[in-house]
């Protein structure tokens, strides 16, 4: 096919259900590809030469490479193509920031629409997994060394994976009951099933990995009792520490952080109350504060929990938010209202503690801050409320210090996070690495999954050479 | 998974378990809880740590049935399994000789306060203890406190059994005494919590409480268990759950246990029409 026929394809179109259906259950929004949209999306791309796009991308996916063994209609090949160097395509093609990521670099971006990497990544792993025809890869021959890596999130799971494959015994401690990290507790369900965390998480247990949950390391064991007995330790704890405004009446009932919304309604299932046990207040008026994907995350499981109304509150405007072009425009279209240039100065409850009203104040935009976006700056005299039942502070969360607190010498930095060399993820101890949103404060999945695979590198190297890279 | 070795009840609603948890037998330490889910549709619940043996690997547990997860809890028996079990959790009591301690729990508060008593003791305290129950039939832990206590006073709110009123009371006694009582420990429900830091107060005695905030993870990650403790807001599962029962906000803790107090009631009736429908 010419280049010039290639670019006369439109982007391809990904069905999903209809916004009104949708906000009333937990399905995901997006169906996928279809085998025919597929092939047509792939034949837009002009396998470059020199692949942009695969700059973009954190862990460097031969990008062409995959699409074409889609053209040809190999789908199997494919979806092994990318697990060269991504062990969750199926995740990553539905949570990374693409726009901002490998699709920002396609060539095809400059004057249209780029190729929809991510779809055509979620689509082949879809592929596999559902054809039954995902594999175990070979193991390498065991090393007989032991290698320790606490916390199942992206990064965790991404050192175990490649570890393993490497011939190494890998055990995985997790604290809670289930693995996957923010990816079974926090993202929804809507966005992100956990039936596919778990198929990943069952591919690394039939690849030998170990795991064992409910293991709060810092409390059961130390790093230090681990080390006496693997021969590294990786950590990725995550960025697990809710932040609160600060205002008055947060305390009150019905005020939660997003966390706990979101691990009451995906961890613990509180959509299914009372079938599961696990009970979260379904609130009429709820209003999420807060501006990222785990703000729309929010507003939007409100919205399925039966609220008439749900706020997002930010304060800056609609430009500056965090989250992903793509999950704003689905909040939108499922009828999220926003509040933006508002920022919440107080909670007013009743006499049981209640929260009734939020207290607001408007902002303007001022000059830019260290953030490179322009800091808000209160309006005076603007002050208005709004009435609410449920409020979700979703302003951020910051590392974990569960195990920065009990590793002695284990260098921290000015926000708690751990201090580790970027190629190689070593800390300030011998044999004890680390990455992901417990390095970097809270990040993307993808960028978890790099810093583990950078990780397991030198840890490899450390541990078949004693060498510290 | 944890396995049920023993379970025995100790009053109409009061159960004793002993769970097979070798680890966190063997690491435990005074004042610190576990978090259990019972099965796949379970709520995780926190329950303090009553005891625990090292050698044998288990831990054991004194709950009160109150709604859902206990309940379904208590109907299990020895050689069930619990599905999850995460611990030792919290901080550990802060363990020294201070002198002279009195120990004050209350209803099935007795049941954490035991490990704490028996910590306190072996530091070379004086300890004295006050246990208490609305009713005879609810008083648990006797002779345990009693082997780990110098004095043991038992008070019950009816008069059935010991004296009759309430651990304050006994506690006011001691102090009035002359007794120079350099720290007290209470754990039971929030309004003895509460009554017992009214007492202390003005005498300025150091008063240790443990917050039973609702909890989710346990972990720190969810900040539901937040509790106001001197104007400021601490997360009790990690930072807790002791605090210094001058600075609690115990309205606010009050209130916001009732939380769910609506959802409770539609899992309780669920459950238990499921129950009368077997
Ligand atoms: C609601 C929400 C939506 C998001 N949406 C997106 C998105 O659309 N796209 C995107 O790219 N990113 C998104 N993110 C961010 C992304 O999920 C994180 O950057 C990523 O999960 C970080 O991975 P991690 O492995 O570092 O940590 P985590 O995923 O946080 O995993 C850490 C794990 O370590 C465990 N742990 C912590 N302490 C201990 C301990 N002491 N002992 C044992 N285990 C421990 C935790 O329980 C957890 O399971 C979102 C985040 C949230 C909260
Ligand atoms: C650190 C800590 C230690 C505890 N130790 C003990 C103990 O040793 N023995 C004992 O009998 N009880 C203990 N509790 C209380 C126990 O967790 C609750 O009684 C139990 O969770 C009730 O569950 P349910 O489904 O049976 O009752 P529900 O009907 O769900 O609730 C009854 C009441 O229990 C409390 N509660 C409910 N869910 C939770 C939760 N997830 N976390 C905390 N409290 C909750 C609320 O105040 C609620 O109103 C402890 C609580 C904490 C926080
Ligand atoms: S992993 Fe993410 S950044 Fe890389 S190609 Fe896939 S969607 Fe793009
Ligand atoms: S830059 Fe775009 S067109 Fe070129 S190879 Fe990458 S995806 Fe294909
Ligand atoms: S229970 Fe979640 S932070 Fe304490």
């Amino acid at each position: 096919m010419e280049a010039k026929e290639r670019m006369q394809i439109p982007r391809q179109k990904m069905p999903e259900q209809d916004p009104k259906a949708r906000g009333k259950n937990f399905d995901e929004v997006p169906f996928g590809y279809s085998e025919e949209t597929a092939i047509r999306e792939a034949q837009r791309c002009l396998k470059c030469k020199k692949p942009s796009c695969v700059a973009g991308c954190p862990v460097e996916i031969d990008i062409p490479g995959f699409i074409s063994l889609i053209e040809g209609g190999d789908f199997i090949g494919a979806a092994r193509k990318i697990k060269e160097t991504n062990a969750l395509p199926a995740v990553c093609g539905r949570v990374c920031p693409q726009e901002e990521q490998c699709e920002v670099k396609c060539i095809l971006a400059k004057k249209g629409d780029p190729v929809a990497i991510g779809r055509l990544e979620r689509f082949v792993a879809d592929y596999e997994r559902n054809a039954g025809k995902v594999q175990v890869p070979k193991i390498a021959v065991s090393t007989g060394k032991k290698i320790a890596v606490v916390g199942s999130g992206p990064a965790g799971l991404t050192v175990a994976g490649t570890l393993r494959l490497l011939g190494h015994d890998v055990t995985v401690f997790e604290a809670l009951h289930k693995t996957g990290g923010v990816l079974v507790y926090g993202i929804p369900e809507f966005r992100l099933p956990k039936a596919i965390v778990e198929a990943e998480v069952n591919y690394l247990k039939e690849m030998g990995v170990k795991f064992v949950t409910n293991y709060v390391i810092g409390k059961i064991r130390t790093v230090d009792t681990i080390l006496s007995e693997y021969d590294a330790v990786f950590l990725g704890t995550g960025a697990g520490l809710p932040l609160f405004l600060g205002v008055p009446g947060e305390n009150l009932n019905g005020v939660y952080s997003a966390n706990e919304y979101l691990t009451r309604s995906n961890l613990m299932k509180a959509y299914l109350f009372p079938k599961y046990d696990t009970p979260i207040v379904r609130g009429k008026n709820v209003a999420v504060i807060g501006g990222g994907n785990v703000a729309m995350d929010s507003a939007r499981t409100a919205l399925r929990l039966g609220a008439d109304n749900s706020y997002i509150i930010y304060r800056r405007s609609l430009d500056e938010m965090p989250a992903r072009k793509e999950e704003v425009h689905h909040a939108e279209e499922e009828g999220i209202q926003f509040h933006i240039l508002t920022n919440p100065v107080a909670f007013i409850g009743d006499e049981n503690n209640w929260v009734r009203e939020i207290e607001c104040q408007k902002q303007e935009l001022g000059e830019p801050d260290d953030s490179g976006r322009r800091r808000p700056v209160p309006v005076k005299g603007s002050e208005f409320r709004i009435p609410v039942d449920t409020v979700v502070v979703a302003i951020g969360n910051s590392p974990n210090p569960l195990v920065p607190a009990t590793t002695p010498g284990l260098d921290t930095g000015r926000k708690g996070n751990i201090v580790a060399n970027e190629e190689t993820g070593l800390t300030s101890r011998d044999g004890v690495y680390a990455g992901g949103d417990i390095v970097t404060g809270a990040a993307t999945v993808i960028l978890a999954m790099g810093a583990g695979r950078k990780a397991a590198q030198a840890m490899h190297a450390y541990v078949m050479n004693g060498k510290k890279e | 998974m944890a396995k049920i070795v023993k379970k025995e009840r100790l009053s109409a609603d009061l159960v004793r378990m002993v769970l097979e948890a070798r680890e966190i037998a063997e690491t435990r330490k005074a004042g610190q809880f576990i978090v259990l889910r019972i099965n796949e549709q379970g709520e995780r619940i926190p329950l303090t740590i009553a005891d625990a043996d090292a050698k044998t690997g288990t831990v054991t547990i004194i709950f009160q049935e109150v709604g859902k997860s206990t309940r379904l809890l208590g109907s299990m028996g020895q050689g069930d399994d619990i599905l999850d079990l995460a611990g030792p959790l919290g901080k550990p009591t802060h363990i020294e000789n201070f002198g002279t301690a009195v120990c004050v729990g209350g209803g099935v508060g007795v049941a954490p306060m035991f490990p704490i008593t028996e910590a306190l003791k072996e530091a070379g305290n004086k300890v004295i203890t006050i246990i208490g129950s609305r009713t005879k039939d609810l008083l648990i832990l006797e002779d345990e406190m009693k082997a780990v206590s110098d004095r043991l006073l038992v008070m019950t709110d009816d008069g059935t059994y010991g004296q009759k009123g309430f651990v304050t009371q006994a506690l006011e006694e001691i102090i009035k005494s002359g007794e120079k009582v350099d720290i007290v420990v209470a754990i039971g429900p929030v309004v003895m919590m509460r009554a017992v830091s009214e007492v202390t107060r003005p005498y300025k005695i150091p008063t240790v409480v443990s917050l039973n905030s609702i909890m989710v993870d346990a972990t720190g990650m969810c900040g539901g268990c937040r509790v106001s403790v001197g104007g400021k807001s601490k997360f009790a599962c990690v930072e807790g759950p002791e605090f210094d029962g001058h600075q609690v906000d115990f309205k606010e803790l009050m209130m916001r246990q009732k939380t769910y107090m609506k959802q409770e009631h539609e899992s309780l009736e669920c459950f238990l029409n499921q129950a009368l429908k077997k």
